[in-house]
């Protein structure tokens, strides 16, 4: 093993970063103060919430639903959830009939504007292999128990179109307010791995 | 290229990692990793297409024994090279040993944030006519391309329905090697379960997977 000194303590992938983004400062190709700036915006600042807030408003707002349907891109863009990248959203429905969810069996395509950066989980290799071929099983181990009427969609993004789901609203919640409504709403029921409603508590997802 | 990157349908993965309360990077270095491909996208020297194809040139042993931040890491460090930004030599050589100026000035966080909102949309606004409509039934072809493509093995020969025309595209084939937007039509394409999987598979399930008019065929 070489002596990495003041780092001895680092993995090599550790060390392996910090040589490159040392490399890259030294030769004016970065500012180490805008990628602080960058990690900041999508630890603190990009995230579920954003989407949360866009189903919300579609539970309180018919015309607002109808416009999300419609075109996703610029309902969402209206509540100033703008993306850097994967600009182009469509919003997929799940009712009573017809659940969704999404994938990306390429790599990781994710809604960036709307959910921020997606879970290890949605990255993983199984995620990816087994989403299209066996949605119900993946479903069944996020605790989710799809009936056998239901139709199961998945959605995979192979190109620069981003998916994300407008859940159900969950009865007995028509008289909560917008901000209450948004509370409710997780991260993977926007993926399409969770039913709200179904089972409280499990995968809320937040992180 | 039929890459280790085309996952979808494979078996022996094991059950999805899920974890609870998942922090957004799992290290200080994810994050890093994840910041220094944003900064050094905003110079264009490539696009998300060539980035994409870099990573799937990964040897696949590597591809598949590294971490997700891993493999952007290296695909990083590949683009950078491939593009001259740095040398392979400068990247091999401890810290405390390279000497190295200034070459430009590093673009600032505004700078880097205008060039992404140029690039954030593969829309083409161009006049293109559309191959076919919603409701059409097409094949996706049976083609290997050996570079980039997004056509994913699994839906290759197999019969479908246009769901939706999304519009005017870039085409990823193309812009994946600086050789031109290609723009054209691209549709969600929608297939049942059995199409795909066969006659043990979920009667009345879909599969819905995005294609450009270079994938389809009349049936």
């Amino acid at each position: 093993m070489p002596d990495h000194a003041p780092h001895s303590h680092l993995s090599d992938t550790e060390l392996r970063v910090l040589a490159l983004e040392s490399l890259l400062a030294d030769k004016g190709l970065v500012d180490p103060a805008a990628l602080d700036a960058i990690v900041d915006t999508y630890e603190n600042k990009v995230g579920p919430r954003n989407g949360a807030r866009v189903v919300a408003r579609a539970w309180v707002d018919e015309d607002f639903r109808q416009w999300l349907l419609r075109d996703g891109t610029a309902a969402i863009d209206s509540l100033g959830y703008v993306s850097t990248q994967g600009a182009d959203i469509v919003v997929l429905e799940n009712t009573a009939t017809v659940h969704n969810m999404t994938v990306c069996t390429l790599c990781s395509c994710y809604p960036w504007a709307v959910l921020g950066l997606p879970p290890a989980w949605y990255k993983s290799f199984a995620y990816r292999a087994r989403a299209v071929k066996d949605p119900r099983g993946v479903l069944a181990e996020f605790g989710q128990v799809i009936p056998a009427e239901l139709e199961v969609r998945v959605w995979d993004s192979t190109a620069e179109v981003r998916y994300m789901i407008l859940p159900q609203q969950p009865p007995g919640t028509e008289a909560l307010s917008e901000d209450a409504l948004a509370d409710l709403v997780t991260r993977n029921a926007m993926i399409g791995t969770e039913r709200l409603g179904q089972d409280r508590g499990h995968g809320l997802g937040r992180g | 290229m039929d890459g280790i990157h085309d996952m979808g349908g494979m078996d022996g993965f094991g059950p999805i990692p899920i974890e609870q309360n998942e922090s957004v990077f799992h290290a200080p270095w994810e994050g890093r990793v994840w910041a220094l491909n944003t900064a050094l996208g905003a110079w264009g020297k490539w696009n998300i297409d060539a980035g994409r194809y870099t990573l799937e040139q990964l040897d696949p042993a590597l591809y598949l024994s590294s971490s997700y931040y891993q493999r952007w890491l290296y695909r990083t460090e590949n683009m950078l090279v491939d593009h001259d930004m740095v040398s392979r030599s400068e990247l091999e050589t401890p810290p405390e040993e390279r000497r190295v100026t200034a070459e430009r000035e590093p673009l600032p966080l505004d700078e880097i944030l205008v060039r992404q909102r140029k690039t954030r949309s593969a829309r083409v606004h161009e006049d293109i006519p559309a191959a076919f409509q919603a409701g059409d039934r097409v094949r996706a072809r049976n083609i290997h391309p050996t570079g980039h493509t997004r056509i994913p093995r699994y839906v290759r020969g197999r019969v479908g329905v246009i769901d939706r025309d999304h519009g005017v595209f870039i085409f990823p084939d193309t812009h994946a090697v600086f050789a031109g937007n290609k723009p054209q039509h691209l549709y969600s394409v929608r297939f049942t379960a059995r199409e795909l999987w066969g006659p043990d598979a979920d009667p009345g399930d879909k599969i819905y997977v995005d294609m450009w008019d270079d994938y389809l065929e009349v049936p």
